[in-house]
């Protein structure tokens, strides 16, 4: 393959040969003797070179299943391979996301690659040193305890090796057997430090590093035209009149299915536009319109209902009062600033192979193979960068597009990015979700029993390896019926992540009511449920501190017991000068906590809050952050990804929601679904707490749900109204302080 | 045939009349920094300069460039060289996807060239059309104003 996007290392594989091993995760080969649990993904990818090689003059690869999504993984994992291996930074090429090549690591979201990821290459790379370690004893003839490394050179009293003068052989071709310790945070020289990322220089130099820029020689360029509603069927279309229009090379027709491909990239939008406008449709009404939703959830059926916590309070204290509120998040759409692209090449002998910004290439590969009707090792995935998704965009369905397009016109490339309508109107939106909570308190206004009820269609339609995740299988003329989607159980959960409160109430219970019922088009968007429901814990503790007539913060941390969380909430207290803060007319403050997952990072936002009572217009002056992340492998990388978060939550509290009536998607560009501007950004401050020798924590989802829920709150102390339906439009609040 | 200058050297494509602007750069002319985000001159994706000042090209078509000076990123500087406004952005690390990146550099470049040292509320309003997702906007703001006290 010659591609102008080559220099990157993106493409360097070109030419490799396929390897031996077995990547994926394999349970069978395993029948007799227990192995040992190791580290991370290294449980499941056993082999020290799948992860990393001693290459050829001076350099290492480092191959991963985790893929760059602008949250600097690939720096991080660097790091911490630099340091284990004793080697400079500058030595490490990096495979990642390459079906053919990496360890199967699955998806890269949910906050996982950090310890699934980062504790596997730690303890690979710890364990090839000790294994070079040892050939270089026996090489220079010392005891191994003599010797130490610097940059991959070993030294001994009076003689050195380096790493790449070793004789290898069979060496690394073997199981880890996770008994090397890694190093002691002490001795770390680039774990802890803001190494500056790796994909940056090319990004702000103009250099080809995105799909996007992906350019190979005969590249012809498709465009899909979809229907107009989500439930339609194709009733007629003139085919012939498109094929005439400038540029077309071909019109593709699947059953329901429609796209172009054409010479230039203007020609393939055009005619898919006028393809798409100018066939019959049959459309059902097949949504309630977005004011209804939250009603629709409410009553919906078929649903499942899940008691997910029920612990009961051992005292027989008879509560003073009880106190309800219900909460009310909109669909949200992920609004990747690029729409999802992907190219691909159908060989004539019947494989493909795709560059996808996928964050699932391995189950996105087998989905795309079993819609193509293809065995499961045709269909090459090859991760490239794209732009930033937070969850599952339309990446996949853009690589499984350009595979039917290419099916088409097989030898020739096929570039495909989606249009803005094309992204907006089609993506798999974050769930809309009620939650109800109710909370019985004693005469002090201390809880006795928490209950909190939450309603939500699904957060996981990934392709999973299904066909029918994929958007347009499911209109092909032999379509795939999507799979029901289930909901994620502990200790993760999906809807229902973090809807269990972290504080140490004497009673608590919840229970997710999962909506397998899908009106929208829904899955995986930054955080999953956790962004709702701790908007929902998040106000209605606030709403009890205050019926209890207590100071938020102190009501916080005497019903917390964990000490991360209280020093999270008293640092972000503290950073934003809760105790010295005066009330100002028309000025509020708020704060909100939550750990991720209730297992990983933790984190408390802190914001205040100026509103405009003629207006509602709801302006966010200083927002301050604390987070725990365990041990910090690159202080600037977890700082950006929570001020990333927390300002990409301000978005959402105050502005978005994805409207509908009863047929079509109406927000398609961003006029019809603004985001925050820079004049609307407020600065912010990011406290980072390092826990130096603890386990990784995932950070990138960690601020969103504590900002929804600390804005809520600010606005509460500015105008004594409480609300609880987002987004806080000017036009909602305008008309709650009415 | 369009013909115009593209950071400093003549170029030629034989495009059709109402081609935009951005495909022209991107596709024709490898230009890889301008990017498409929204066709609708609504996110600043695919700002460059025309004859200095920012335009967006996914709303531009190419003849209107014709004869006209075009910069993108790569006539700021390139990866192995940044510019002065890029090596900013390196040092505070304004980017997580860096999707928005080319677009919002160009815009603040236009900003410094009319307005050497800008407030940083002059750098938001400048930047208002530029949308970012990840949530640099901080961190861009801070990028822009180094590389004015600097310059
Ligand atoms: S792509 Fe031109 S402004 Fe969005
Ligand atoms: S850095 Fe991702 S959109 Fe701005």
């Amino acid at each position: 393959m010659n591609a102008t996007f080559g220099r990157r290392g993106f493409l360097k594989g070109a030419g490799y040969v396929a390897l031996a091993f077995a990547l994926v995760p394999d349970e069978v080969a395993n029948a007799q003797a227990p192995r040992a649990v190791l580290p991370g993904d290294l449980n499941s990818v056993r082999r020290l070179d799948a992860w990393i090689r001693i290459e050829a003059a001076g350099r290492v690869t480092l191959l991963v299943g985790k893929v760059e999504l602008g949250q600097g993984i690939l720096t991080a994992v660097a790091q911490i391979c630099a340091d284990e291996l004793d080697i400079d930074i500058e030595r490490i090429d990096i495979v990642s996301g390459d079906t053919a090549r990496v360890p199967n690591e699955g998806v890269t979201a949910g906050s996982f690659s950090m310890p699934n990821c980062g504790t596997a290459v730690r303890h690979a790379a710890a364990e090839v040193r000790a294994i070079l370690l040892d050939l270089a004893a026996q090489k220079l003839g010392v005891p191994v305890e003599t010797l130490s490394v610097e940059d991959g050179r070993v030294v001994g009293a009076n003689a050195a090796a380096s790493y790449w003068d070793l004789a290898l052989g069979q060496a690394l071709e073997r199981e880890a057997t996770g008994t090397v310790a890694p190093k002691p945070a002490a001795r770390h020289r680039y774990i802890g430090r803001s190494v500056p990322r790796r994909d940056l220089p090319a990004k702000v130099g103009g250099a080809p590093i995105f799909v996007q820029d992906l350019r190979l020689p005969g590249m012809l360029y498709g465009q899909i035209a979809r229907p107009p509603a989500p439930v339609a069927t194709l009733a007629s279309v003139d085919l012939a009149a498109i094929e005439r229009l400038p540029g077309v090379v071909k019109v593709v027709r699947d059953g329901s299915f429609l796209g172009v491909i054409a010479r230039r990239r203007e020609q393939a939008n055009a005619a898919a536009a006028q393809l798409a406008a100018t066939a019959q449709w049959k459309v059902e009404k097949s949504m309630s319109g977005d004011a209804a939703i939250f009603d629709w959830l409410r009553a919906a059926k078929p649903a499942r209902d899940i008691e997910i916590m029920n612990k009961q309070r051992a005292d027989g204290a008879v509560p003073a009062k009880t106190l309800e509120a219900r909460y009310m998040r909109p669909y949200h759409m992920h609004g990747s600033i690029g729409p999802s692209a992907a190219v691909a090449t159908y060989d004539p002998a019947g494989s493909v192979s795709i560059h996808t910004h996928s964050q699932s290439v391995f189950e996105t590969g087998e989905a795309i193979a079993k819609m193509l009707g293809l065995p499961r090792d045709k269909v090459r995935c090859l991760h490239g960068q794209g732009s930033g998704c937070y969850g599952h965009n339309m990446a996949d369905d853009a690589a499984a597009d350009a595979a039917l397009l290419a099916r088409a016109m097989p030898g020739t490339p096929i570039y495909l990015q989606y249009t803005r309508e094309g992204e907006h109107g089609w993506e798999p939106y974050g769930s809309a979700m009620v939650i109800e909570t109710r909370a019985a308190v004693d005469a002090a206004g201390d809880v006795l029993d928490w209950n909190l009820e939450l309603w939500s269609t699904p957060h996981g339609t990934r392709p999973g390896g299904e066909a029918g995740n994929l958007l347009s299988a499911r209109y092909l003329e032999k379509p795939f019926a999507m799979p029901t989607p289930a909901n994620g159980g502990p200790p993760n959960y999906a809807a229902d992540r973090n809807a269990i409160a972290l504080y140490d109430f004497p009673g608590q219970r919840a229970v997710t009511h999962f909506v397998t019922d899908m009106p929208v088009r829904v899955s995986s968007t930054r955080g999953l449920g956790a962004y709702a429901n701790v908007f929902a814990i998040e106000s209605f503790v606030d709403e009890l501190a205050h019926a209890a007539g207590a100071d938020p913060v102190a009501y916080r941390l005497r019903h917390m017991k964990d000490p991360r969380a209280l020093e999270a909430i008293a640092v972000a207290a503290e950073k934003f000068g809760w105790s010295k803060w005066t009330k100002r007319e028309g000025r509020g403050r708020g704060i909100a906590f939550a750990r991720y997952k209730n297992t990983a990072a933790y984190c408390a936002v802190a914001l205040e809050v100026e509103v405009q009572k003629r207006t509602g217009a709801v302006r966010v002056l200083r927002a301050v952050a604390s987070n725990d992340s365990g041990h910090m492998v690159n202080p600037d990388g977890i700082a950006n990804q929570i001020e990333g978060g927390l300002i990409q939550s301000l978005s959402w509290t105050l502005k978005e929601q994805v409207r509908f009536d009863d047929t079509r998607i109406l927000s398609r560009d961003w006029a019809d679904y603004p985001i925050l501007t820079f004049s609307e950004t407020p600065p912010v401050e990011v406290a980072l707490i390092d826990r130096p020798g603890a386990p990784f924590l995932g950070t990138g989802e960690a601020s969103q749900g504590p900002t929804g829920a600390a804005l809520a709150n600010a606005v509460f102390d500015a105008t004594g109204v409480r609300f609880r339906r987002l987004p806080l439009t000017p036009e909602r609040v305008r008309a709650g302080l009415a | 045939m369009v013909a115009f200058k593209l950071n400093g050297k003549d170029v030629r494509a034989d495009v059709p009349d109402d081609a935009p602007l951005l495909f022209v750069l991107a596709h024709d002319l490898d230009a890889f920094g301008p990017k498409y985000g929204c066709g609708r001159a609504q996110c600043g994706a695919c700002t460059v300069l025309v004859d200095g000042l920012p335009t967006r090209a996914c709303v531009t078509q190419a003849k209107a460039a014709a004869g006209r000076s075009v910069t993108t990123l790569a006539g700021l500087g390139t990866d192995g060289k940044p510019g002065r406004l890029q090596q900013a952005f390196l040092t505070e690390q304004a980017a997580q996807c860096g999707y928005c990146t080319s677009g919002m550099i160009l815009q603040a470049h236009a900003l410094l060239e009319r307005q050497p040292n800008p407030s940083e509320r002059d750098v938001r309003e400048a930047l208002d059309g530029n949308l970012c997702r990840c949530g640099t906007q901080n961190r861009v703001v801070r990028a822009v104003l180094r590389a004015a006290q600097e310059g």
